[in-house]
């Protein structure tokens, strides 16, 4: 088998036998390094390779899970979805900056009629917002252009035509606040636990019910898996995982009623943005929850510009976007005067029958706190005093109450639910404030530490005064410091006339499946109960009524020829001043009794004026709606505050 | 009396003939066969999608290069390869025509002239050219072989080797020039060239390197063309550009990693069959092997590999002459550096030059190369053989 070497011809010389030797070498050596390499590659790190193999040739074409509609109490559809074909672009894909991409916007634009200078700006907005989302560039487009650019797709790299769900709004402007809008999912958003499990790519609710509700109305994206090549081309199909059609969302709210609102504020506002709130004071319900003026949610179904957002918002528009009757704070005017004497009776300042008498002024200290005009009302006990809205019968009872240990006004007004959160299902609520003496040394401080800081004369945080019976004199007519949106004075007027029970607004009523079939009903409990004696309830209330009702009632001429007998309505005016230079802000609450439909209703227009001037006719109207008694629009004379 | 020839029982006639034929290398010829049989399979498996309508494209056409190749082969191994060696001009001549032609008329392929389009076959110059410069270089040497110690044949053999290297460098075919360049190495190498010699020889490739990569750039001459720049540095960090440059590299090393111990098999071969794994056929033809049949396969075809060059190794020690020697030299550095490069730029430790893998990569150049090169091997070895058998008779491998 081996042979020799002096068999060989020539025999192989040392040096050169060296020479093989160490080319040998170099071939072991370099086999070597190739097996181990083989080996850690295959062996040690092949699962990680095995992933990246398998991520390679998989992709998720996502199939859009229609979002929940959105319906009333009776079932009509608010909020609704629609198909539509939108042109969308995907940055990666696209062709290299400057001029290949310029003479794509330019084809591009030519088929959507738009310019490519739109477009690009389009891509830029929105690549800022969302960096690896598809930027959408129309909506809506046409079958003709649609099928143009599907025909041609390589002369249209990185664009794409899909047919994306789209929210509907029937009613357009109605409700558009509360409803809030859907929008892509943001990268901070992904990073929440309540997003979980949702897809990259997705339409989530941005504000309102839909934000609040998302967890139901959204739904589960589906998946089509293909298998693709290097090029991205589909080389067959793996799988498909079904969409999960949201729930569909219904609410306490009642169409017709809050269409009669919008309307009735629109009427009586005279183009003032105001807000308003219809509760039934049983359980909560939000019958009716508008703020004028509107906007028709459709703009937020189109990618948002920055103008129309601004347009949304701006103070010259009247803000549409801002939703006044849960996130406006106001002071309240006359209409804190019955939580006042709810905290003068529990706290015994006075009785359902102790008289007052109204001189038109009253000192506290050097200061003198006068009504409008300076008219007095006589010797009034609570009811009377109510009815006509005495001034003087409810700053003295602020006065007596300032020194009382633990603070009866503040903790009755809280206790009754202003200056916290009602608890209300839609994000955007206002906590207000009910100012005490703690909040004045609070704000004091920051105002300090603001001056300190800027080393300015005044920040405008406060004017650095202590707290003093002023004060409490001051917000027992619901003037000051004291900020309350509509939705807490009907809370608190609920639970007034409820005897006792804070409701928890809501409009959520029940979470249905695609075929209406009922899946989880929405009844939250009672915030908490108050104790308060039907002696001094009935006290409040005949007051109330007669306020409404009555001669010398502060709104009983806007009730003119309203069947008080069947529907007695029980309502209290306010006007609150407002800065120098403004009108003052109308405001009313009242309460209808009723077997079947009571309801609460609070309104508040800025700068309407006199609170039986535009307020309480809006709340006639929605309250004619609401009972079907004929509507009629009278503007109220009394000028008490 | 004397009618009866007298028969001489030590020279049988006839012997020398029928030993002869057995004279080939077995194990060389398994190692072969082997490949070639793996290079079919692989290719099968591979290139079933990628001519629709033509599933067997590019496996027939590798079977009928390798049936050729193998006619080739047989031919070699009956001739007396020592002829060659008066044929050196003629043959230095026909590979720097045929280089040159290819320059002249050649059809442009992916951005570089690098064939000339035949009828039925699309004829790579650089390739053949490797083993016409395996024999010219063992030529000049043998001539030079008592001068070998001298600097001038040194620089004699190397500039031989340069000028096709250039002008194949300037087709661009990169990797074809370094092939050149490294059989003049092992060349040289095998003859005893002094160790001296090779140190001058790595300091003045340093230098030109240098001189290629940094200095002619700053000068404003491209000697290279970018994108060789970058493939040979994409492979230090094939990460940093996945859509250019390293791209195909990190595909490479997906599809090799993921075939795991014993493979994905053909069905799930999906980096092959997605197409992310360039060149399948050709260049990266190795990763494929690594995806489909894992490191069992991969290692099998290394261990042919192996043993390709240890018979090469062990022909060189048997050759009859200096000239089989330097050319089994030349050979072996021809295919060990072919397979390092190519295997190695596959597991992604070494640049992307574009040198196939001898026998298993598709082209019928390469292929019909490598087995003229194999059947050269084979002739050696039977004529290395035939010599030593008038002293001694029996098996041998």
């Amino acid at each position: 088998m081996i042979q020799l070497p002096e068999e060989r011809r020539p025999p192989i010389s040392p040096s050169m036998a060296l020479r093989v030797a160490v080319l040998g070498g170099l071939a072991l050596v370099l086999f070597a390094i190739v097996f181990f390499r083989l080996w850690y590659l295959e062996v040690l790190s092949g699962d990680q390779y095995v992933v990246q193999a398998n991520e390679n040739q998989v992709r998720e074409v996502r199939i859009q899970a229609p979002r929940g509609d959105i319906v009333d109490r009776y079932g009509r559809p608010i909020v609704r979805n629609r198909m539509a074909n939108t042109v969308q672009i995907e940055p990666a894909r696209l062709p290299a900056a400057g001029a290949p991409r310029r003479r794509l916007y330019r084809r591009l634009g030519g088929v959507l009629e738009m310019s490519p200078r739109e477009i690009q700006q389009t891509v830029i907005e929105q690549r800022k917002a969302l960096p690896y989302a598809n930027v959408m560039v129309k909506q809506d487009v046409s079958l003709s252009a649609m099928n143009y650019i599907k025909e041609r797709q390589p002369r249209f790299p990185g664009v794409t035509v899909e047919p994306v769900f789209l929210r509907r709004y029937p009613y357009g402007p109605l409700a558009a606040q509360l409803l809030g809008y859907v929008g892509r999912i943001t990268r901070t958003e992904l990073k929440q636990e309540r997003y979980k499990g949702v897809h990259p790519q997705a339409v989530v609710g941005q504000a309102g019910l839909e934000w609040e509700y998302d967890r139901y109305l959204r739904g589960r994206d589906g998946a089509t898996l293909l298998s693709i090549n290097s090029l991205g081309k589909s080389r067959g199909f793996l799988r498909r995982r079904e969409p999960l059609p949201g729930r569909s969302l219904k609410l306490s709210l009642d169409l017709g009623l809050q269409q009669a609102g919008q309307l009735a504020l629109a009427r009586a506002g005279h183009g003032n943005p105001g807000g308003f709130v219809a509760l039934d004071p049983r359980n909560g319900q939000v019958l009716a929850l508008g703020s004028v003026p509107s906007f028709n949610p459709t703009v937020f179904a189109k990618p948002l510009l920055q103008s129309t957002y601004r347009a949304l918002t701006s103070k010259a528009t009247g803000a549409p976007l801002f939703n006044r009757a849960i996130a406006g704070a106001y002071p309240t005017g006359s209409t804190f005067k019955p939580i006042t004497a709810v905290a003068g009776l529990s706290a015994g300042v006075i009785t359902p029958f102790t008289v007052i008498n109204d001189g038109g002024c009253l000192t506290v200290g050097l200061t003198r706190f006068c009504s409008p005009g300076n008219v007095g009302h006589g010797a009034v006990a609570l009811s009377r005093a109510i009815q006509v809205s005495s001034d003087v019968y409810f700053y003295t009872v602020g006065r007596d109450l300032d020194p009382i240990k633990g603070e009866p006004l503040q903790r009755w007004a809280r206790k009754l639910g202003l200056g916290r959160k009602t608890g209300i299902d839609v994000p955007e609520e206002a906590r207000g404030n009910v100012p005490d003496r703690a909040w004045r040394a609070r704000m004091g401080r920051a105002e300090l530490r603001c001056e300190h800081k800027r080393h300015v004369p005044s920040c405008g945080i406060s004017d650095m005064r202590a707290w003093s019976t002023g004060d409490n004199v001051n917000l027992s007519i619901g003037q000051g410091d004291l900020l309350a949106s509509p939705l807490q004075m009907a809370v608190a007027y609920s639970t007034i006339t409820n005897g006792g029970k804070v409701v928890r607004p809501h409009l959520g009523l029940e979470v249905d499946d695609g075929e209406g079939r009922l899946i989880q009903e929405i009844d939250p409990p009672a915030s908490r109960r108050v104790r308060i004696p039907p002696a001094f309830r009935n006290a409040i209330m005949s007051g109330l009524h007669a306020a409404a009702s009555a001669p010398g009632g502060t709104s009983a001429d806007v009730f003119a020829g309203w069947p008080q007998a069947r529907l007695p309505v029980f309502g209290k005016t306010g006007t609150a001043q407002r800065p120098a230079g403004q009108r003052d802000q109308s405001w009313y609450v009242c309460y209808v009794p009723n077997r079947t439909r009571p309801i609460v209703v609070a309104v508040t227009i800025e700068g309407g004026g006199f609170g039986a001037e535009a307020a309480a006719p809006a709340a006639r109207l929605i309250l004619s709606k609401w009972f079907g008694v004929k509507s009629k629009f009278i503007a109220g004379k009394s000028r008490t505050q | 009396m004397n009618t009866t020839p007298i028969q001489d029982p030590k020279a049988p006639a006839g012997t020398a003939p029928r030993s002869t034929l057995l004279f080939f290398d077995p194990l060389l010829l398994l190692a072969t066969l082997g490949l070639a049989a793996c290079s079919l399979v692989v290719l099968k498996g591979a290139t079933r999608e990628d001519i629709p309508g033509a599933p067997d494209y590019y496996v027939t056409r590798q079977g009928v290069y390798f049936a050729v190749g193998f006619v080739l082969v047989a031919i070699l191994w009956r001739i007396d390869y020592s002829r060659l060696r008066e044929l050196r001009y003629g043959i230095y001549g026909l590979l720097i025509t045929s280089i040159l032609a290819v320059l002249a008329l050649g059809a442009t392929a992916k951005g570089a002239q690098r064939a000339i389009q035949l009828p039925f076959f699309s004829f790579q110059a650089s390739e053949l050219g490797k083993v016409l410069l395996v024999i010219t270089l063992a030529a000049v040497v043998v001539e030079r072989s008592r001068n070998i110690g001298q600097r001038e044949t040194t620089a004699l053999v190397m500039l031989l080797a340069l000028v096709p290297a250039f002008f194949v460098i300037a087709q661009p075919d990169l990797g074809s020039g370094l092939v050149y360049i490294v059989i003049a190495l092992a060349v040289l190498f095998v003859a005893g060239t002094s160790w001296r010699h090779f140190a001058g020889l790595f300091a003045l490739g340093a230098v030109a390197l240098t001189l290629v990569l940094v200095g002619a750039p700053a000068a404003g001459v491209q000697v290279l063309k970018p994108y060789q720049v970058d493939r040979l540095t994409a492979f230090l960090n094939p990460t940093d550009n996945p859509q250019k440059q390293g791209y195909q590299q990190l595909q490479s090393k997906i599809a090799i990693g993921a075939g795991q111990k014993t493979g994905r098999g053909e069905r799930n071969a999906t980096q092959t069959k997605g197409n992310f794994l360039p060149e399948h056929h050709t260049d990266f033809i190795f990763a494929v092997v690594g995806e489909r049949f894992g490191f069992v396969g991969a290692a099998l075809v290394l261990s042919l590999y192996a043993l390709l060059i240890w018979r090469a190794l062990r022909v060189l020690t048997v050759a009859k002459n200096l000239f089989g020697a330097l050319v089994a030299g030349g050979v072996v550095g021809m295919l060990l550096f072919q397979v390092f490069v190519n295997v190695g730029m596959t597991l992604g430790i070494m640049p992307i030059t574009g040198i196939p893998l001898p026998l298993m990569s598709y082209g019928g150049s390469s292929v019909l190369t490598t087995l003229l090169a194999l059947g050269l091997l084979q002739s050696i070895h039977a004529q290395g053989r035939a010599a030593s058998a008038h002293k001694s008779f029996g098996p041998r491998l």
